[in-house]
């Protein structure tokens, strides 16, 4: 299920500016907890974001990114009152999506 | 060809003593407000605030109750701007309390969790945070873009004040430290960042104003009451209990001190 996002869209002249930042550990698998154990691998690999159901940006991420990770884009063509839903997918089959409308 | 040689020796040692080996203060501190601008576009507070939010509506505890009818000084339920003035005297328990300590207190009163549960983890680590760090980072969130208002219109209050004053001044422990010693001198550092001079309202409102903090490093959601207990861990005294009267009146002291500040937190350190 995963923890909320907190995503920003804002209408800047033509494009929304969104700024996204995801909760998540984004466990590389090479490091060792308090008892000595390797943590295994806890990602997300997949992104997408969708502009009232079509899809305009996604991109297949790995364990190099950091913990919590904050993703920027533009997006062209977008209007104040438009719904953007952003979709993130990790390595343990874990998913969530958090829907919000562009202000302007 | 020897003379241009020369030239080039020369520029090169000329440009490695003004950067890499030599950065004049003025270029280290840039770097490193720089480096905090870039962190504030993320702050992953706001994702501790989140969870908050979620904790505080939930119904919990033998009386199976939200922490929503909690009152933190301007009337149960009402937490716009709350934390801007606080610490601040409460009747109903005849003290001093900051935002954590009045936590706690509605979390007695409100939802029946004993004070031994309520305060048995305050600060949590990296992979587990603390349901107190969730709950602060909720509630200081609705106090952005307030101005700081400690009153010391109260007898208790002034107590507090002035106990937090002789404990910011009071050197003590191993090292013979205090908080004025890496807090109450301008234009020097004792580490690679420079610190507030909180005893002058400039430095005690860019503190108070930006706490609690996520702070990079831990990868963790940090509170006032462990910035201060971790200060007094940093200068070799025994550690504060959460809080205690000293840390309120610590709190209170720096709090009035930052008087007029704009509360911008929660934010985001190194």
């Amino acid at each position: 299920m995963g923890d909320p996002m907190k995503i920003r869209a804002r209408m800047q002249g033509d494009v929304a500016e969104v700024r996204v930042l995801m909760g998540h550990p984004m466990e590389t698998g090479q490091r060792k907890g308090s008892d000595g154990k390797i943590i295994p691998a806890h990602f997300i690999k997949q992104i997408r974001a969708e502009l009232n159901g079509k899809v305009v940006f996604e991109a297949a991420i790995s364990q190099a990114i950091s913990r919590n990770p904050l993703f920027a884009f533009k997006v062209k063509g977008a209007k104040a009152g438009d719904k953007l839903s952003i979709t993130w997918e990790d390595n343990k089959g874990d998913k969530r999506t958090d829907t919000v409308t562009i202000s302007g | 060809m020897r003379k241009s040689l020369t030239t080039l020796a020369v520029a090169c040692a000329a440009f490695l003593a003004t950067s890499a080996f030599g950065q004049t203060p003025e270029e280290v501190k840039k770097g490193v407000e720089q480096y905090r601008e870039m962190l504030e576009l993320g702050n992953p507070a706001e994702l501790y605030a989140l969870k908050g939010e979620a904790l505080f509506k939930k119904k919990r505890g033998p009386k199976n109750a939200s922490l929503e009818q909690c009152d933190f000084g301007k009337g149960p339920g009402v937490l716009k701007g709350v934390y801007a003035e606080m610490p601040r005297y409460f009747a109903d328990t005849g003290k001093v309390q900051d935002l954590e300590s009045r936590l706690v207190t509605c979390m007695v009163q409100l939802q029946g969790i004993s004070e031994k549960d309520a305060t048995k983890r305050p600060f949590g680590n990296a992979d587990k945070p603390s349901e107190n760090e969730q709950l602060v980072a909720y509630i200081v969130s609705q106090s952005y873009g307030d101005p700081i208002n400690i009153k010391l219109d109260n007898p208790k209050m002034k107590e507090a004040y002035e106990i937090g004053k002789r404990l910011f001044f009071y050197r003590a422990g191993p090292w013979d430290f205090s908080c004025a010693t890496c807090h109450a001198e301008e234009n020097t550092r004792i580490r690679l960042q420079d610190l507030p001079v909180l005893s002058s309202p400039a430095g005690a409102k860019a503190a108070m104003t930006t706490w609690p903090a996520y702070r990079v490093s831990n990868s963790q959601l940090k509170t006032m009451e462990w910035r201060i207990n971790d200060c007094y861990r940093q200068m070799r005294f025994p550690e504060p209990n959460f809080i205690s009267d000293s840390v309120i009146a610590l709190t209170t002291y720096l709090a009035y001190t930052a008087n007029g500040g704009v509360y911008k937190g929660p934010g985001i350190k190194r």
